[in-house]
């Protein structure tokens, strides 16, 4: 088995969130056919005017929500890391809220029990909608690639401009 | 939870609050009054014409404050589902006052279950309403006194211990009555022109807080993702690129071009320190980033922040109108003073159009010798003095010295001050002037001079048609006002239902468009001509409630100075201005287009045409014996 790590999830890259909460009225119509964002697995914050960002549910490698549940309604698939709720079992307690540290799990306003991201089978709506592509659904090591490319391009940006000329 | 509804898109409610008791009542929205005023101004201006007497002072507590919103706010709809709109008599000019923003308020009202909320009546002290869903709370807003919307959002935010509740209040301006006082909801959109947030001022109602928490459903929901899901496509094209790359302040260059560019208090058309306010210099050295509403595919919001000298650090959206009139209307050349200045218009919830305007209009009174420095508390207005437009803004905001007296707008100042002073005022009914040089640009013209709020370009659009070259924008000519018509029709319709103006270009069979939109929304089956016939309507209902104030075919008016002064520059709109003779043949052409009278009074027949029978008694005594048509 490769130890690479092959769990995907959804990020949001802050430099291209523009706030617009186009991610929650698609996942809440994709999971629930209604536009409400209490119902959305993703959340969008505006921390001041110029800092936005969305949050869904990381997949960690050693989930706390499942940890804090103390009657064992959350597990985690182990093929794609995502957390399935057991609605038998959830009395809606809250734990598992307290213990995420990115807000991804809550309390849904009309069934009481926690609902969490589920990678839309693998191809999340909120992605696919996302305006401004800020949405990515990659692995964690993906996501480093990434960055270290950009980084790498910001230090030779003279470099490369000169090339293209 | 779904509920058996037979409206969709809409909530179907209306609340109404008594501030001085508290007491609420909701009723319901019939489909036959959705279907003719669609949502937002249109049916703002249906409710306060059937909520309200004749003749009242605006800040009177019999003059209700309308917030609504549209059939779209709510949903995925792009750039449509955020906004809403505030209607109300405006104290500066009198007639209808109706101010939109967009955001995230409008949404959250729309999910609290109410299609519109009128505040009626006045509270005995300040206080702000908590609209929870069903549950409606007159708030003691004491400790709110004094406060900035933005300070007032996180307080209200921690004392109701929600930070996704949505906040429109006032500042300092609304709550003493500034005339030029605005709403403002999320940090930075305001619901800006005709005074609404004075009249809020007026009512003691410093804030309206909301948590919504119901679904919105929409009638044909695969149809509808799937027409929004073009729309997003559009929205990626060249249609709305202007808005997405440099933004409004495009605009700086190219009204300078054309000679178009109001300068120096309408002194100018051509400003020499244009490249210096540029939206190209803007976006290269101040925008820090571009946001967007809530459930906007566009984003526009210009945030710039600036990097160094006095103002550095000064966060605030950037508009050309605003900049335009810090800028070059004031002949200011510096970025960073047209940023703090707009920065505190946010602070004290001043409409910065207007108050740039006025700091323009006091520049040219102290030109003139009308305004000396014993009236200005030693300060030097000449135009161009940069650190002045900032610290009359703070005297505006503050109603201090000379901003007491400004605060009323440049009407009622220019009154005050006498001297002549008016004929440096440049508004329309009231409301002061925006950033077109219509001297040369006739076509807006007529759309400026017969909007049913003031000096406007947004009610219209026509400086269109005027820049693009499709007429020669030099000339008054018959048949003109057609081109006018046709936008405003579209206008009221853009603003009611409400969708954002920016994304006009989106509808590209524009009613077509729209009235599927609202179909696959509503549920109610609305053809293109019934829905352009409700753009007509809402326009006439502006009209109509403007004659039952009082205004007439005098109001009807130009800015002093585009009457008065011939554009000196040497320019392509070199000597244009605008004589009585042809304001007087625009008008004639406008109104027989419109189906009005000679006075512009909309006849019996075209009442019955627009199912506005209701309102007839508005015009009976002032139309005398029905006239003949041609």
């Amino acid at each position: 088995m490769s130890t690479i790590h092959a769990r995907k999830f959804v990020s949001a890259d802050p430099d291209k969130c523009a706030g617009c909460c186009v991610c929650e009225y698609a996942c809440s119509y994709e999971k629930e056919k209604t536009f409400n964002p209490l119902k959305s697995r993703i959340r969008a914050v505006r921390l001041d005017t110029v800092i936005n960002m969305s949050l869904t549910c990381r997949l960690c490698e050693d989930a706390p929500c499942i940890a804090a549940c103390p009657r064992d309604a959350l597990t985690q698939s182990e093929e794609t890391g995502i957390i399935m709720v057991d609605e038998d079992k959830c009395n809606g307690c809250g734990w598992c809220i307290e213990a995420c540290d990115y807000g991804a799990i809550m309390l849904h306003p009309e069934r009481k029990v926690v609902f969490v991201c589920d990678l839309c089978d693998g191809k999340p709506k909120c992605v696919e909608w996302c305006p401004e592509e800020a949405l990515d659904f990659v692995t964690a090591d993906v996501l480093a690639q990434k960055a270290r490319i950009t980084v790498v391009k910001k230090l030779f940006q003279e470099a490369l401009k000169t090339k293209a000329t | 939870m779904m509920e058996d509804r037979t409206l969709f898109g809409y909530a179907g409610r209306i609340l109404r609050i008594d501030l001085s008791t508290g007491k609420t009542r909701v009723t319901p929205l019939s489909e036959e009054d959705a279907k003719k005023y669609i949502g937002g101004i249109g049916l703002g201006m249906h409710l306060l014409l059937s909520n309200s007497k004749s003749g009242i002072d605006p800040f009177s507590p019999e003059n209700p404050l309308i917030l609504a919103t549209g059939p779209l706010s709510g949903t995925i709809a792009p750039t449509g589902g955020n906004g809403h709109a505030f209607v109300s008599k405006s104290p500066l000019t009198n007639g209808l006052g109706e101010a939109k923003s967009h955001g995230f308020f409008g949404s959250e009202l729309k999910r609290a279950g109410y299609d519109a909320i009128i505040f009626e009546k006045r509270a005995e002290k300040p206080i702000y309403a908590w609209i929870d869903d069903e549950s409606v709370q007159l708030m003691d807003a004491k400790h709110l006194l004094g406060k900035s919307p933005q300070e007032t959002e996180d307080m209200v935010k921690d004392d109701l211990g929600d930070y996704y509740i949505r906040v429109a209040s006032i500042g300092m301006a609304g709550e003493k009555l500034s005339r030029v006082a605005c709403i403002i909801n999320d940090k930075t959109r305001a619901a800006g022109r005709t005074g609404m947030g004075a009249v809020m001022g007026s009512k003691n109602l410093k804030a309206i807080a909301i948590r919504g928490t119901k679904d919105v459903a929409v009638a044909k929901p695969d149809e509808f993702m799937e027409f929004v899901k073009m729309l997003h496509e559009r929205m990626k094209g060249p249609a709305t690129s202007k808005y997405r790359t440099l933004g409004t302040p495009l605009n700086v260059l190219v009204h300078n071009s054309l000679g178009a560019l109001p300068t120096r208090n309408f002194t100018n058309a051509v400003f020499e320190g244009a490249d210096n306010v540029s939206g190209e210099y803007l976006n290269e050295r101040f925008v820090a980033k571009i946001d967007g509403c809530s459930s906007c595919a566009m984003r526009c919001e210009h945030l710039a922040v600036v990097p160094e000298g006095p103002y550095k650090g000064t966060t605030t959206r950037v508009e050309y109108e605003p900049l335009w009139a810090f800028g070059p209307h004031c002949g200011v050349d510096r970025l960073d003073t047209i940023i703090k200045a707009m920065d505190l218009c946010n602070y004290y919830g001043l409409d910065s159009l207007s108050t740039g305007n006025i700091v323009g209009f006091a520049m040219d009174c102290f030109e003139h010798g009308i305004l000396t420095k014993n009236d200005t508390g030693g300060m030097d207005l000449e135009f161009g003095n940069a650190e002045a437009t900032v610290e009359l803004v703070h005297k505006i905001g503050k109603r201090e010295g000379l901003g007491d007296i400004l605060a009323e707008g440049v009407k009622r100042a220019a009154e005050k001050i006498g001297k002549g002073a008016e004929k440096y005022a440049n508004h329309i009914k009231g409301l002061e002037m925006t950033g077109y040089d219509i001297r040369g640009l006739k076509t807006a013209a007529i759309g400026y001079a017969v909007s049913f709020r003031g000096a406007d370009h947004n009610r219209h659009g026509a400086y269109g048609v005027d820049l693009k070259g499709t007429v020669d924008r030099f000339k008054v000519e018959k048949g003109r006002s057609k081109f006018v018509i046709d936008i405003e029709d579209l206008y009221t319709i853009i603003d009611s239902l409400i969708v954002c103006k920016f994304s006009r270009g989106v509808y590209y069979k524009e009613f077509d468009d729209l009235a599927r939109y609202y179909s696959l929304t509503t549920g109610i089956a609305l053809t293109p001509e019934e829905l352009r016939r409700a753009g007509e309507r809402i326009n006439n209902l502006g009209r109509l409630y403007n004659i039952r104030e009082g205004l007439t075919r005098k109001d009807d008016h130009l800015p002093a100075k585009v009457m008065s002064t011939p554009i000196p520059d040497d320019t392509v709109s070199k000597g244009s201005y605008i004589s009585k003779k042809e304001l007087d043949f625009m008008l004639d052409d406008y109104y027989s287009h419109r189906g009005w009278t000679r006075e512009g009074i909309p006849t019996l027949e075209k009442l019955r045409e627009l199912g506005v029978e209701d309102l007839s008694y508005i015009v009976q005594d002032k139309i005398g014996r029905p006239e003949k048509t041609k």
